[in-house]
């Protein structure tokens, strides 16, 4: 039995390849003429340069942090290439303009353009490597006053907006990898709901890293403006690597009175082989600000990278404001991930959610950190933590750091935790039913995951149960 | 339809049944009885497959198949079913969806059309008649918070729906009061047919009034020592199982 589950733990990962399109790309290393070089590139204004720089001379100065609960070889940041951008860049009015090599890639991650566009209604904002290709449905959206397009495009297009919110909910000097990305971004995803609009459709973005030794910088900011709701899905695959490739991204959110951001995340970058080497390292600050009335729910499904340092949080700075945070974050092989949430309350009548789970197969090491910090201005706040670990296999690791800081006395809080094994009853149980232990493995741990599941949209949980168990086919024991 | 040879086998490199033989006809039900410790569970769990116990010599043929050389899963594909002693949860996995996941595998294998959503419910809803099951009980996760009752009627009831060749009930007697073996025993007799065999392990003879076997056997320490008709069982329960102990004492 034990044997299936190393098999199952130990399958290779299927979107491993990669694809032949000529890069520009900046020479490693990073100091101010590289800041300067990547703004010129994307034309963009003084004052955004200013900040880049201001971003990468705090930066200088700062530490890398090393209380996460996850182990790699020191990075050398001065031998990453902070820019690389597809060769054929010239204005796409359609999707047959696109170059035939990345419409193939597209295709053999079964993400289609056309069919998205056609069959899903979902709109798609392709970033390939750090420059988006296509975007779909802008007028569509346009018509309702929503701008949906890559971060490059709004700075171009829409500066006010982006100056006014860039850096209002995760600010330059918050943290070394939120901080290197304000200095070197990329590109990414722009997203502004209009008062009172309700988008009609879920938001999308595939990211893909691809060029050898690129690290990647995104930078995603949504506002939703009064009373607007969005619901918005990130999802990647990543071609097989042979080093690490950094990935630190940025994203902000900023739901104003009454509005509602649901932010879905389905993460599947390339994890690392059998024996631990090459994989993503996937660093990445998200955060969002809810105002008075106003929701933000994050949901995330991770089972790719080797290195996973994320905590999606809320500030839940307005009054009856609510944050949410669903996760499942599986680990197999020799992947680590100290992953969780914070919650901060401020106003008023604030209330937070926290469900967790963490799936270990494997050598696989699986931390859950969470932060709930009540502040004295919060009267009537009320959080619920759901702590979760499931362990395939007698190698891997499952650990909780909760932190729970209260300063008011009318909060009230909630915390449950458990740790479960998968067991060799419940494999034979299904087994003896007539159900392969591959199927199995992958319904038991769907089950477990449940109330997460429930919170993706629905194209977005099929195909997240779906690389579960391609995950942990390997993974699950 | 299945016959086992000579069959020794044990767990964590202890023999448990040293040398058991036993033929079960179609169509026949069959019933093992015998002391704590005999080697009635690990017979079933043998025939079955569960992992960690080792057939150290014998044979089973199954249909003509060796039976030892199937995986669990093919076993149960190709119409083992194995009601358990302790049937385990599965939490948040919905009962329907597992169900229908497991008669859709098994009627692959017979190469029967799978069953859509609605012909499953229909069937389920049929069968769950038979075991006196509330319907709002599919809609649970599997074996989740059940009562020790409600996990053995759900044994028998997806033996129901899956509609096994060979039905191996080991020791679902237990701990149940008596309308509730009524529920199991009416289970097993609504299965009966020339097509489809049972053995039904247990401990105690109260099962086999309502379930009454064509062949009855006592097994005692890893053998079949005495095999009979339905009778055996009742001497059985009059004069207990140190009757046959002593028997087996004096035979060597």
């Amino acid at each position: 039995m034990s044997s299936t589950i190393e098999q199952l733990a130990n399958q290779e990962y299927k979107y491993g390849f990669t694809s032949d399109i000529e890069a520009d790309v900046a020479p490693p290393g990073l100091n101010e003429d590289i800041v300067r070089l990547i703004s010129a590139k994307k034309n963009e204004p003084e004052w955004l340069l200013e900040w880049r720089l201001k971003a990468l001379r705090h930066w200088f100065a700062m530490k890398e942090p090393s209380w996460a609960n996850v182990h790699y070889k020191t990075i050398d940041y001065q031998a990453i290439r902070y820019y690389s951008a597809p060769k054929k860049k010239k204005k796409l009015d359609s999707l047959d303009q696109v170059d035939p090599e990345l419409r193939k890639t597209f295709e053999k991650l079964g993400i289609s353009l056309e069919e998205q566009k056609r069959l899903s209604g979902v709109a798609v904002d392709a970033v390939f490597d750090s420059v988006s290709v296509a975007t779909t449905f802008q007028a569509e959206l346009a018509k309702l006053g929503i701008i949906f397009c890559s971060f490059s495009d709004a700075v171009q297009k829409h500066p006010d907006l982006v100056r006014k919110y860039l850096g209002s909910v995760v600010p330059y000097t918050d943290n070394f990898f939120a901080t290197l990305n304000s200095a070197v971004f990329s590109d990414g995803s722009f997203c502004y709901i209009p008062k009172g609009v309700r988008c009609p459709m879920e938001l999308s973005t595939y990211f893909r890293i691809n060029t050898a030794g690129t690290g990647q910088f995104e930078r995603t900011l949504i506002v939703a403006d009064e009373g607007a709701y969005v619901s918005y899905l990130e999802g990647c695959t990543a071609p097989m690597r042979d080093e690490n490739q950094l990935h630190a991204a940025v994203v902000e959110l900023v739901a104003l009175d009454n509005a509602q951001i649901k932010y879905s995340t389905v993460q599947n970058w390339y994890p690392g082989d059998k024996e631990g080497k090459g994989g993503i390292f996937n660093f990445v600050t998200k955060r969002g600000k809810a105002f008075t009335n106003s929701k933000i729910s994050w949901t995330q499904v991770e089972t790719g990278s080797a290195i996973t340092w994320k905590y999606p949080s809320c500030i839940l700075q307005g009054d009856n404001s609510v944050g949410e945070f669903y996760s499942v974050a599986v680990t197999a092989n020799y992947q680590q991930a100290d992953t969780g949430t914070k919650m901060i309350h401020i106003g008023k009548n604030t209330r937070s959610t926290i469900v967790s789970k963490g799936i270990s197969a494997g050598h696989g090491q699986n931390s859950y950190r969470g932060q709930v910090k009540i502040m004295k201005t919060a009267e009537n706040a009320r959080n619920y933590s759901q702590c979760d670990s499931l362990l395939l296999g007698d190698q891997c690791g499952a650990h909780t750091f909760p932190y729970i800081e209260v300063r008011n006395s009318s909060a009230v809080m909630e915390h449950e935790a458990s740790t479960s094994k998968i067991g060799e009853d419940q494999l034979f149980y299904c087994q003896q039913r007539g159900i392969t232990a591959e199927d199995a493995v992958s319904m038991i741990v769907s089950g477990f995951c449940r109330e997460v599941f429930r919170e993706l949209p629905m194209e977005f949980a099929v195909e997240a149960q779906k690389l579960l168990g391609v995950s942990l086919e390997g993974a699950v024991g | 339809m299945l016959d086992v040879k000579n069959l020794h086998a044990g767990i964590d490199g202890k023999e448990i049944l040293h040398g058991l033989n036993l033929h079960i006809g179609t169509g026949e039900v069959h019933a093992i009885m015998g002391p704590n410790g005999s080697g009635k569970s690990t017979l079933a769990n043998v025939l079955a497959g569960r992992p960690r116990y080792e057939v150290t010599a014998g044979s089973v043929t199954y249909e003509g198949k060796d039976l030892l050389a199937m995986t669990p899963e093919d076993r149960a594909r190709a119409g083992v079913f194995l009601a358990m002693q302790y049937p385990v949860e599965i939490p948040g996995v919905n009962n329907t969806y597992f169900l229908k996941a497991a008669l859709n595998a098994v009627r692959k294998h017979r190469g029967e059309e799978e069953l859509d959503a609605m012909e499953f419910l229909e069937l389920a809803r049929q069968k769950m008649k038979l075991v006196d099951l509330d319907e709002s009980f599919m809609n649970r996760g599997v074996n989740e918070g059940f009562s020790g009752g409600e996990k053995k009627r759900n044994e028998i009831f997806q033996m129901a729906v899956l509609d096994p060749k060979l039905a191996i009930l080991d020791e679902t007697d237990s701990g149940l009061d008596i309308d509730a073996l009524r529920v199991v025993a009416g289970g097993v007799n609504n299965l009966r047919s020339e097509k489809h065999s049972v053995l039904v392990i247990t401990h105690y003879q109260r099962l086999l009034k309502y379930l009454v076997p064509d062949y009855v056997h006592v097994l005692a320490d890893g053998r079949i020592v005495k095999s009979g008709r339905k009778e055996l069982a009742e001497e059985l329960e009059q004069k207990g199982y140190e009757w046959i102990e002593q028997e087996v004492a004096s035979a060597r």
